[in-house]
C-alpha cells in the first residue's frame, strides 16, 4: 500500500478485458465504494476516507474529463475514483495526439518541504504510469513536482488538505 | 567595639576578593537565572564621535556599538544586560578602573567597558571584561576595522565575552541566510535573503520570478546551495554571494532538491528524484563526478553529513513511514534510528557530532528535537501547529527553524516566521525578519 507501484499491477491486457469485465468491475466498483464508507472515520460528502471526492477544485481539460486526482495522506496510490479521470484523460490525449502534458504533483501543508518534493514527484509519476499503461506515450508526459508549495486551498482543515493532495494533468502546448 | 567593626568592614571588603573562581555561565541547563551584567556605553572622544557621525550618520557610534552587544547578550538568554540609567560610572573613567562597588551596588556581576577610536580614517575598539565581585579584569581586546563594519565589531565583542564567561565559541558574528515570503498562500512569492544573525542587514538575494527553497551555507559561508524553479525546472544550484554568480549543480534528468554541502565543502548532498522514486546523490564539485549513495524503491532524502564527514542522516519511507537512518558516507551500513512514535523528517547533524536535530510529527502537532546518533535519548524541544527544518547554530547551542500558522475559517491569517530555541528548550524567540520567512541557514562563524 504504501509504494506506487501500480504499473506492475495494470498491464495492457486489462485493456482488453475492460468490456468483457465492465459489469463485474462495476460492481466491484459499488463494493469498494460501500466498504470504503463503512470503514472510513469521517466520510463528509466531498472526501471518501481522506480522499477528496468533490469537484469544487477541479477544471476540465474537456467536457467530461477532469484535470486532477487526489490522494489519501502519504499515499501515492490511485484511487478507483482516480484511474476512471486517468482512463478519461487518456482516451482524450490518444485522440488529440499532438498534446503534451506536464502531470504537476502535490502534497498537503502537514509534512516537511523535502519529503513534500518527493511525494508530490511520486504521486505525478503514479498519474504518468497509469496514462503509459493506457497507450500514452512518456515522452509527451513531463514530470513536476511543487511539494507543498502550491496549494488550491489556504484552509487548515482536513478538507483543504484533501483537495491540495492532488495530480493535475496540465496542458503543455 | 570599634575595633571589632573594623574587623567586619574589612571582613566584607575582603569576603568578595576571596571568590578566586571567576565567574563561569553554565549553558547545559536552562537558564533561569541570567547573568546580570553591565555593558557600559563604549566612550569615544569628541573628535572621533564627530569623525564616525559623518561617515555613518550614527550620533554616537560607541553607544551604537554596546546596544548591539547587550540585545546579542540578552536574546542569548543567559545573560541580563542592565538598565543604562542605572550606571553610576562614567564610560570613559569605567574603561580604565572600574569602581566595582558601584557595580557591585546595581547588582552587575560582570562588566564591559570599552573605547572608540577615529585611527587613520579606521574604527579603532578596544574592550575589556570585568568580574565585578572579584574586582578583577577577565579580558582585554582591541580592534581595528573599517567604520562599516561597526555592527559586526558588536557581535565580535559579543563572542568573544560569551566565550570567556560560557567556555564555548560564541555565535554573534554569524549570518542567516533564509527564503523571504510574499503574496497568498496559494501564490507565494519566494526569494533567497541573507541577514545578520540579529537580523540586521537584511539583503535579498533573488527577485522572486522562481520558486526558490531550502539555501544551505557552505562551511565558509561564502557559498550557498538551494532548490530554483528557474525555467519551471527544480534543481539545485550553487550560488557565490559576493559575486552573485550562479549554476546548476550537475546535469540530471529530473528534479534535484534537498542540497547541502559537505563539512569540507569540496562536495553536495542531495536527493534526484526520477520515475517517483527519490534516491541520494554527491557530486564533486571539482571533479564534477556524481555519485549514487542510496539506492531504494522508497523516498531517501533531506541528507546531511556528521561534522567529520563519516556518515550520513538522513531521512527515508523505507520502513512505510518517514522515519531518520544513518549510513556510513559510502553508503554502506543503513540503519534507522528513529523509533519513537510518529513521523519523522528533517535530520541535521549538530555541529558537535554528537546529536541529530529533526522535526517530528505526531497526533496532528509538529515538534523540533533532538536525539543522540544512535537514536536514544530523543528529547522534544518545542511543540506547535506548524514547524520544521531546525538549523543549527555554529557552536551547537541553538536551533533555528520556521513555523507557519493556522488559517481561519476562510483560510485567512497564514504567515511563516523563523524561531529559535536553545537546545535545552528553554528561550524561545521570534527571529524578526522583514518579510515572512521560512527554510534559516545559519553560517559558521565569519571570524575567529
Amino acid at each position: 500500500m504504501k509504494k506506487s507501484r501500480i504499473r506492475n499491477i495494470d498491464q495492457g491486457a486489462i485493456m482488453k478485458l475492460n468490456k468483457i469485465l465492465k459489469n463485474a468491475f462495476l460492481i466491484a466498483v459499488a463494493c469498494l465504494a460501500l466498504s470504503a464508507c463503512a470503514t472510513s472515520k469521517k466520510s463528509t460528502g466531498q472526501m471518501q476516507g481522506d480522499v477528496y471526492t468533490g469537484t469544487d477544485t477541479v477544471e476540465y481539460l474537456a467536457s467530461g474529463v477532469p484535470d486532477r486526482v487526489f490522494f489519501a495522506t502519504n499515499e501515492s496510490v490511485l484511487t478507483t475514483a482516480s484511474r476512471e479521470t486517468l482512463r478519461k484523460q487518456a482516451a482524450w490525449l490518444r485522440k488529440n495526439s499532438d498534446v503534451t502534458i506536464v502531470l504537476e504533483g502535490h502534497a498537503d501543508e502537514r509534512g516537511t518541504r523535502e519529503y513534500n518534493l518527493a511525494l508530490g514527484e511520486r504521486r505525478a509519476n503514479a498519474a504518468k504510469d497509469y496514462l503509459m499503461t493506457y497507450g500514452i506515450s512518456s515522452n509527451r508526459i513531463s514530470v513536476l513536482s511543487y511539494g507543498k508549495e502550491r496549494p488550491v486551498d489556504s484552509g487548515s482543515n482536513p478538507l483543504a488538505w484533501s483537495k491540495n493532495r492532488r495530480s493535475v494533468t496540465v496542458k503543455a502546448n | 567595639m570599634k575595633r571589632s567593626l573594623f574587623i567586619l568592614l574589612l571582613l566584607f571588603i575582603l569576603i568578595p576578593f576571596k571568590t578566586f573562581a571567576l565567574i563561569e555561565v553554565d549553558i547545559t541547563r536552562g537558564n533561569l537565572n541570567p547573568l546580570p551584567i553591565a555593558v557600559s556605553p563604549l566612550s569615544i572622544d569628541e573628535n572621533s564621535r564627530k569623525n564616525f557621525e559623518k561617515i555613518l550618520q550614527k550620533k554616537n557610534i560607541g553607544s551604537e556599538i554596546s546596544i548591539v552587544v547587550e540585545k546579542n547578550l540578552k536574546t542569548s538568554g543567559l545573560f541580563n544586560p542592565l538598565n543604562k540609567d542605572a550606571f553610576l560610572q562614567a564610560p570613559d573613567i569605567a574603561n580604565l578602573k572600574p569602581r566595582f562597588e558601584d557595580w557591585n551596588l546595581i547588582k552587575a556581576q560582570a562588566l564591559i567597558t570599552g573605547k572608540v577610536n577615529f585611527v587613520e580614517e579606521k574604527l579603532r575598539v578596544e574592550f575589556r571584561l570585568w568580574d565585578v565581585l572579584a574586582g578583577k579584569e577577565m579580558m582585554a581586546l582591541a580592534f581595528t576595522t573599517v567604520p562599516n563594519n561597526w555592527r559586526r565589531v558588536g557581535h565580535i565583542i559579543t563572542d568573544k565575552v560569551y566565550e570567556r564567561l560560557t567556555g564555548e565559541k560564541g555565535y554573534f558574528d554569524t549570518r542567516i541566510i533564509y527564503v523571504a515570503e510574499e503574496g497568498p498562500k496559494t501564490r507565494r512569492i519566494k526569494k533567497l535573503a541573507i541577514m545578520d544573525q540579529d537580523g540586521a542587514n537584511n539583503k535579498f538575494l533573488t527577485l522572486g520570478n522562481e520558486l526558490v527553497l531550502t539555501p544551505r551555507f557552505n562551511p565558509t559561508s561564502q557559498m550557498v546551495t538551494y532548490l530554483s524553479y528557474f525555467r519551471n525546472l527544480p534543481r539545485v544550484y550553487l550560488l557565490d554571494i559576493e559575486t552573485g554568480m550562479q549554476e546548476v549543480v550537475g546535469d540530471f534528468p529530473g528534479m534535484t532538491f534537498a542540497p547541502r554541502f559537505s563539512p569540507d565543502g569540496k562536495k553536495i548532498i542531495m536527493s534526484f528524484a526520477k520515475d517517483g522514486n527519490s534516491d541520494i546523490y554527491t557530486m564533486d564539485l571539482e571533479n564534477r563526478i556524481v555519485e549514487k549513495i542510496t539506492d531504494h524503491p522508497s523516498i531517501d532524502t533531506s541528507p546531511s553529513f556528521s561534522p567529520d564527514g563519516k556518515y550520513i542522516c538522513f531521512n527515508s519511507d523505507r520502513s512505510g513511514y518517514q522515519q531518520i537512518y544513518i549510513m556510513n558516507s559510502d553508503g554502506g551500513n543503513v540503519k534507522r534510528i528513529s523509533f519513537g512514535k510518529g513521523l519523522y523528517g528533517t535530520p541535521v547533524w549538530s555541529p558537535r557530532g554528537d546529536l541529530i536535530a529533526f522535526t517530528k510529527l505526531h497526533k496532528g502537532k509538529f515538534y523540533i528535537g533532538v536525539m543522540r546518533t544512535d537514536g536514544s535519548g530523543e528529547r522534544l524541544l518545542t511543540e506547535n501547529f506548524y514547524q520544521e527544518a531546525p538549523s543549527w547554530s555554529p557552536n551547537g547551542r541553538v536551533l533555528i527553524f520556521y513555523r507557519e500558522t493556522e488559517t481561519d475559517d476562510k483560510g485567512e491569517g497564514f504567515s511563516a516566521k523563523l524561531w529559535s530555541i536553545d537546545l535545552t528548550g528553554y528561550n524561545e524567540r521570534l527571529v524578526d525578519t522583514p518579510t515572512d520567512a521560512s527554510d534559516p541557514s545559519w553560517s559558521s562563524l565569519l571570524s575567529n
